[in-house]
């Protein structure tokens, strides 16, 4: 499914996102970089909790479409920035992880 | 009076805005962050004792050709005079008292072993035309001027160009699959977290445009990282190196120091030294030489308590191996 579809469907906030068509196939979730390193799928979202740039270098080198913050947390500016700069999705939800997990598991399924 | 001299600490500059000199080419960035003060000052010095008058340092100045001096005595640093001291002086004619008396007290030093991008960063804010450099041992080592910079880092491209050119003169088996041949180094500091996995990035691009299959990629990728974050986290800064040649990916970070007392426990799954500000940040899980490790054919660590830490890997690129 396309990332504006799963946005749609499990109703997450979208803070940046460069191109809404691309696909997402799946999605992992992870407060651990060097695990997100390991594991993390392309074409994939992260959750996670991590809200800070570092995130984006690693969802960079993974091929991850996009990172969705739980509890909604603060896209802090540098954070922001350096999504802009390498195309990668940003996306907040209220949910915790396993709360936006399970609807991401269920998305991805259909 | 005298006071004492400030020399800046890391706190200031995570309140600073960005430098001018991050919008410039990758190799002057690499360079500025490799080079320390040291390397850039100039360490002949000319100065004046608190006794000497303010004409002989007018008169040294002139001789010179230098617009400030600084005054110190066995190392021991106590102030500067500058060009606008000697013109206050003139104007208010006391240009034969001691120096002791007018020299500029209130001064912002630099450390010898700080990053030039350091300097750089208190040259954008304080608009100085020079600052004293002390050592650890606050002594009075050498000073450095925007001039200064200017020169070594003409001087550090033009060994760059050589190296670069030298590289490729050597360049073997560019016609095969995968015999690219590539050389980069990249200088991380130590707690750096701004610049975090931009060398494992710029890896990673490189293979891209040369069309490495993507899951060669994602290895390499993976073990530049992790060693990034090595030495970010655990060095006190190091380098890490990569070169792709004749079908192998060979990946090394170099430290100079602390070392590790254990190699052995620090290769295990989950131990980390990090403490609790690192992990917050999502690092120190004591993965990363175990990904590393998971991801290389060739893997080797060498390190001494005291000294550094070398790990190398090797990714044989045309071998089909389980990720």
């Amino acid at each position: 499914m396309t990332l504006q579809e799963l946005i749609d469907t499990c109703g997450l906030e979208s803070v940046f996102v460069p191109d809404a068509q691309v696909p997402v196939t799946a999605a992992y979730t992870s407060d651990l970089l060097s695990d997100v390193m390991a594991h993390c799928p392309d074409e994939s979202v992260l959750v996670t909790v991590q809200n800070h740039k570092n995130t984006v270098a690693v969802c960079t080198l993974v091929g991850a479409a996009a990172i969705l913050v739980v509890h909604r947390r603060e896209i802090p500016e540098d954070m922001l920035a350096a999504a802009r700069r390498e195309g990668v999705a940003l996306l907040r939800t209220p949910d915790d992880q396993f709360a936006v997990s399970c609807k991401l598991g269920a998305a991805l399924k259909k | 009076m005298s006071e004492a001299p400030q020399t800046p600490d890391a706190s200031d500059a995570k309140n600073e805005p960005e430098p001018a000199a991050v919008n410039e080419p990758l190799v002057l960035l690499e360079l500025i962050q490799r080079l320390k003060v040291r390397d850039v000052m100039t360490a002949k010095l000319v100065t004046v004792s608190r006794k000497d008058t303010l004409r002989e340092a007018q008169e040294l100045m002139k001789q010179k050709k230098i617009s400030g001096i600084p005054v110190e005595e066995n190392g021991r640093f106590f102030g500067l005079v500058s060009v606008d001291d000697i013109i206050r002086a003139l104007g208010g004619g006391y240009i034969d008292d001691a120096c002791s008396r007018h020299m500029t007290t209130q001064l912002v030093v630099l450390e010898d072993d700080m990053p030039l991008s350091f300097a750089l960063r208190y040259f954008d804010r304080y608009h100085y035309g020079r600052f004293p450099v002390l050592n650890r041992d606050r002594r009075l080592v050498g000073i450095i001027c925007q001039r200064d910079i200017n020169r070594a880092l003409l001087v550090e491209l033009a060994n760059e160009l050589n190296r670069l050119e030298t590289s490729f003169g050597q360049t073997p088996g560019l016609d095969g699959a995968y015999s690219i041949y590539v050389l980069r180094e990249y200088p991380i500091c130590k707690y750096d977290f701004e610049n975090a996995g931009k060398a494992a990035n710029q890896i990673k691009k490189v293979l891209q445009e040369k069309q490495f299959p993507p899951k060669v990629i994602r290895r390499i990728a993976v073990a530049a990282y992790e060693l990034e974050i090595n030495l970010c986290v655990h060095s006190d800064g190091g380098v890490l190196s990569w070169q792709v040649s004749n079908g192998r990916a060979e990946i090394i970070a170099r430290d100079a120091g602390p070392g590790i007392e254990d190699v052995e426990w620090a290769c295990r799954d989950g131990t980390s030294t990090a403490n609790e500000w690192i992990r917050s940040l999502g690092f120190g899980a004591g993965m990363g030489l175990v990904n590393v490790k998971r991801v290389s054919d060739e893997f080797e660590i060498t390190s001494k308590k005291g000294s550094g830490t070398t790990v190398k890997c090797v990714i044989n690129i045309d071998l089909p191996v389980a990720t």
